[in-house]
């Protein structure tokens, strides 16, 4: 393929590309810095990179579209002899979406909200092909069924907000295809989707690439995605091009030291514990404009990085912009794996029993005829049990009611029935009738600190207000205190007068820590809270974690939909289908002991950033509207569904060493050696 | 769909009903009644007698409304104390005669504040949003009848093209009102387009800086097309409920311009009610005028439902 792909002619070509953009001072900032990179005909190449470092701008770039603000400062990008720059605005339209498509990210904000799938498919058709109008309903049906969506003919009349997640990215995929592209380029296509539908989209991808032909670009700051698909990967770095080589090479042995650390700091699935960290954050955007981005992280820094523009080497075919040695660059470094003594474990802190959370409110009539016991909850029969100073972790794909339990715990929504209990106190009462000291001692962080730090208030205010409000400290008292959670967060004092808006991804979580802790709660509930960072950043905030719960002894109920993450960090892990518990157990034996077939499906269908890694698939990415009235509730996707029995009779509870699994199969047959043979899976590529 | 009706239905009898004790009770609260306004300076001893007892007014407040009330579950609406005449005939043409004008404010105002506001947001800054933008807010700080007068003055007084003042009787034809509608539907239109606009333009803006409107710029949507069938019917759904509270407002604003313009519609009648303390007349033409704004409004909620697939349709 590679060689193919060397001699195959260049479809788009970038040369020393500059764009800028005026900030709101009116200066113009550099958002790309000097970019090469040719593209050739029928290879994928992806562009990796953490958040602002300039990837999708690179790949809008190749559309010709410039965001309002910005200009090329130097250089060109050319499609074949075209340059995009100089075309006029009516041949830029006829390339996009024809012989350039663009698969968005979040394809549910991407697709018109008011137009039916069908009217938006006959649009595209309409505008990038040639056939008849009578001809174009039949052709978009085609391509609907070509991307692998149910029933092509029925989400012709649908709208976007009555498709899932998958299925609007499928339409999104099919749209492109309306254009008969040359070229795709794929912004983030499966991020913000579940693992196994991401598998899925993926699978499909890959399918359409060899039955097509298509030239593909990936841009994605997942590395997972990148090795499954891509041929050639660029990384970049603050708007760089780093390194530049064969994926396979470049995951296997990255040469740059930022590749090096991003690699490391992904964490995996084959590698238990804590991933190392890089020091430090990635540069707003645009403030380096001068030597190496990434000098003031790297380890091996010399003076020059900081000045001298960055050379392009060459090792063996892969480019590489660093002042180190081609020694140097060479050298492998083993990944090393930080080791953060885990806490000391306590009494049963929290204890869920058969908990049943609705989001359902019946009304009066309902209640008159009776109907509200029929209600079929959200969340139902869940029990769980944790002690002070673990980590307890809820997976399960969106719609599995991890967020439910959460909800339900701090008290936004009461159980329906069952009990929750702190202690020795009853957490069943919603959150306004708990008293100052029971909220104290449950406390939440949120996924997205931009979101849940007040723009308005300094980090002072921010961390001084729970301070307040639960040991009623003085102001001056407080400020010290104040300083004190900062330093615990590894943030100095002089972020204490600063607005949210000054800091970076990382350090706002950090802060968004530091205010949950100023509670000294006993049980800090972390919903997604480090997916909102970029790698690098991620394994530090996981370690911070760790280190909180040694020193102070809390418990934590996690959840992250990347399952690397949640094995790094937990001490048990507790999987659900649909509201009802699947499989419950020690973090050890749910990823290395017997499965329930759920967790077997989610586990198989991770992607890792290991280019000789195959995910496998074992069900369909079908989202269910509710659980089903009997038996088991994974019956209707489960691969191993043994008929009668799994789909009318509750499922028993099963244990071996404390992993409990839900299932009608005997565990003796859900152990990894009995699995399912190689073969008879539905292997991927 | 159909709940939501009839559950708007139930509770717009209830917003009326209640109307109909406010507006009661606030005209018996008043010193003076029909006869008083009526006789005038004569209105005392047995003339006032005989005047009451004619009309019923002696009768228990309670028993006058629960009368009136019954009258009007059953379609009358009573009958006029000074002009001793069914109220639902004096109504008829006045009703008619206010649509027009109304609707035809409508009919024009609304589509020209659309396109302008459309126009404003995507010159967004630019001389011509500029311009719109502040000539909406004039438009919306000068009363309606300094506009009315001014309209008066340049079109009907100096041009001579339009009558100034309505002389047709309330019976007349169409044909023979239309003359008389077009300055005042200027005049209604005027702060109605600049109200919607002004929505319009702010929604638009919102939706052009949308993810699919630049998906649609990037799949080679010509600009056109994105704006009229991408971007402005989403824009639109926020703007309705807008647009349902501006034509109540017209509602309101008509009576006084019927009044400048001596327009033989609702708004004249009901202030010659006032005036004359008919009491009758003044509630028939409160409810009326309620009923009307509370189906404007739950023609908005519909509409707006049936405009916004995410409302219409279930996931």
């Amino acid at each position: 393929m590679n060689n193919q792909a060397a001699n195959a002619e260049t479809l788009m070509h970038v040369d020393n590309y500059s764009l800028g953009y005026s900030n709101s001072k009116g200066q113009l900032v550099s958002v790309l810095r000097n970019v090469s990179l040719q593209i050739r005909k029928g290879e994928a190449v992806g562009l990796v990179g953490e958040s602002g470092c300039g990837k999708s701008t690179l790949a809008l770039s190749m559309l010709g579209f410039l965001r309002s603000g910005s200009q090329v400062q130097s250089g060109a990008i050319r499609y074949r002899k075209q340059s995009l720059f100089e075309l006029p605005e009516k041949e830029l339209a006829k390339l996009r979406g024809g012989r350039i498509g663009l698969i968005p990210q979040n394809a549910g904000q991407s697709l018109t909200p008011t137009m039916t799938i069908g009217a938006q498919m006959i649009e595209a058709l309409m505008l990038h092909s040639e056939l008849a109008p009578s001809a174009r309903p039949s052709r978009a049906i085609e391509l609907l069924g070509l991307v692998r969506l149910p029933t092509p003919q029925q989400m012709m009349d649908r709208y976007p907000h009555q498709l899932s997640g998958g299925q609007q990215q499928r339409v999104a995929i099919a749209m492109a295809l309306a254009g008969n592209p040359e070229l795709l380029l794929l912004d983030e296509p499966t991020t913000g989707l579940d693992v196994t539908t991401q598998a899925h989209i993926l699978e499909l991808l890959r399918e359409l690439r060899q039955k097509l032909g298509t030239t593909m670009v990936f841009v994605s700051h997942d590395l997972g995605v990148i090795a499954r698909i891509s041929d050639r990967v660029a990384v970049m770095y603050a708007g760089q091009v780093i390194e530049l080589g064969d994926s396979g090479e470049v995951l296997r042995q990255p040469a740059h030291p930022y590749t090096r650390g991003l690699l490391a700091s992904i964490p995996r699935l084959n590698q238990p514990g804590l991933p190392p960290s890089m020091q430090g954050y990635p540069p707003a955007v645009g403030s380096v404009s001068k030597g190496c981005a990434f000098a003031a992280r790297c380890e091996h820094c010399s003076p020059i990085c900081q000045d001298l523009d960055l050379p392009q080497r060459n090792l063996a075919g892969r480019q590489v912009k660093c002042h180190l040695d081609d020694e140097a660059l060479r050298q492998r470094i083993p990944l090393r794996s930080v080791e953060v003594e885990a806490a000391e474990l306590g009494d049963n802190l929290i204890r869920l029993d058969q908990v049943a959370v609705s989001y359902h409110k019946p009304d009066l009539l309902e209640r008159w005829l009776g109907r509200d016991k029929q209600i079929i909850p959200t969340v139902d029969g869940v029990g769980l049990l944790l002690r002070r100073g673990e980590t307890l972790s809820l997976v399960g794909e969106s719609g599995s009611g991890k967020s439910t339990i959460m909800r339900a715990v701090s008290g936004l929504q009461p159980p329906l029935r069952g009990d929750i209990s702190l202690g020795e106190e009853n957490l069943n009462m919603p959150v306004e009738k708990r008293d100052g000291q029971l909220k104290r001692k449950v406390q939440m962080i949120f996924q997205n600190p931009d979101a849940s730090l007040n723009p308005r208030h300094t980090i002072a205010e921010i961390l001084e207000q729970p301070l307040k409000l639960y040991f009623g400290l003085s102001k001056a008292e407080c400020r010290q205190r104040a300083a004190e959670l900062l330093a615990q967060v590894r943030l100095g004092e002089h972020y204490l007068d600063r607005m949210p808006a000054q800091l970076s991804g990382g350090e706002k979580q950090r802060v968004a820590i530091a205010r949950t802790f100023a509670g000294q709660p006993e049980l800090v509930l972390c919903d997604e809270v480090t997916s909102a960072l970029d790698v690098s950043v991620q394994a530090a905030v996981l370690k911070l974690l760790k280190e909180l719960q040694r020193d102070k002894g809390v418990s934590y109920l996690f959840i992250a939909h990347d399952l690397a993450v949640v094995q790094a960090i937990s001490d048990q892990v507790a999987v659900l289908y649909q509201g009802r518990l699947c499989q419950v157990g020690p973090t050890g034996q749910i990823f290395n002991g017997a499965a329930h077939p759920y967790t077997e499906t989610l586990l198989d269908a991770v992607l890792q950033p290991d280019p000789d890694h195959q995910p496998i698939l074992h069900s369909d990415d079908v989202v269910e509207a509710s659980p089903p009235a009997a038996g088991c509730p994974f019956q209707r996707r489960c691969p191993r569904n043994l008929g009668a029995q799994c789909n009318e009779q509750s499922p028993p509870w099963q244990e071996q060493a404390g992993n409990r699994i839900r299932c009608h199969l005997p565990i003796e047959q859900l152990q990894p050696s009995t699995m399912i043979e190689p073969s008879q899976r539905v292997a991927v590529g | 769909m159909l709940k939501l009706i009839l559950q708007r239905l139930a509770l717009a009898m209830l917003t009326l009903f209640a109307v109909c004790i406010l507006v009661f009770s606030v005209t018996e609260a008043l010193p003076g009644d029909v006869c008083t306004a009526y006789l005038g300076r004569d209105a005392q001893g047995t003339r006032l007698e005989n005047c009451r007892q004619q009309r019923g007014l002696n009768k228990p407040a309670f028993e006058r409304f629960s009368d009136w009330g019954a009258g009007v579950i059953q379609g009358d609406l009573g009958t006029s104390l000074k002009r001793d005449k069914p109220i639902n005939d004096m109504l008829a043409n006045r009703m008619r005669n206010t649509a027009v004008l109304a609707s035809a404010a409508a009919a024009i105002g609304i589509p020209l504040a659309i396109l302008l506001g459309v126009f404003a947001a995507l010159r967004r800054d630019k001389p011509l949003d500029v311009g719109l933008s502040t000539g909406a807010i004039f438009a919306m700080t000068i009363p309606e009848f300094v506009t009315a007068t001014l309209l008066i003055f340049v079109f009907a007084i100096q041009l001579q093209w339009f009558p100034a003042v309505t002389t047709v009787r309330s019976s007349a034809p169409i044909s023979e009102l239309l003359p008389n509608i077009v300055l005042p539907v200027i005049t209604l239109a005027f702060v109605m387009v600049a109200h919607i606009m002004r929505m319009v333009r702010s929604s638009m803006i919102e939706v052009m800086a949308g993810d699919f409107v630049q998906m649609a710029r990037l799949k080679g949507v010509p600009y056109w097309r994105i704006v009229w069938y991408h971007a402005l019917p989403n824009a639109m759904l926020p703007t309705i409920n807008i647009i349902a509270l501006t034509i109540a407002w017209l509602l309101g604003g008509v009576v006084i311009i019927e009044q400048v313009f001596n327009y033989p519609g609702v708004g004249t009648l009901m202030i010659k009610g006032i005036y004359d303390r008919d009491l009758p007349l003044v509630q028939a033409i409160a409810l009326v005028l309620a009923a009307v704004y509370i189906g404007c409004n739950l023609l908005a909620d519909l509409a707006s439902q049936a405009l916004n697939p995410r409302l219409r349709t279930a996931r």
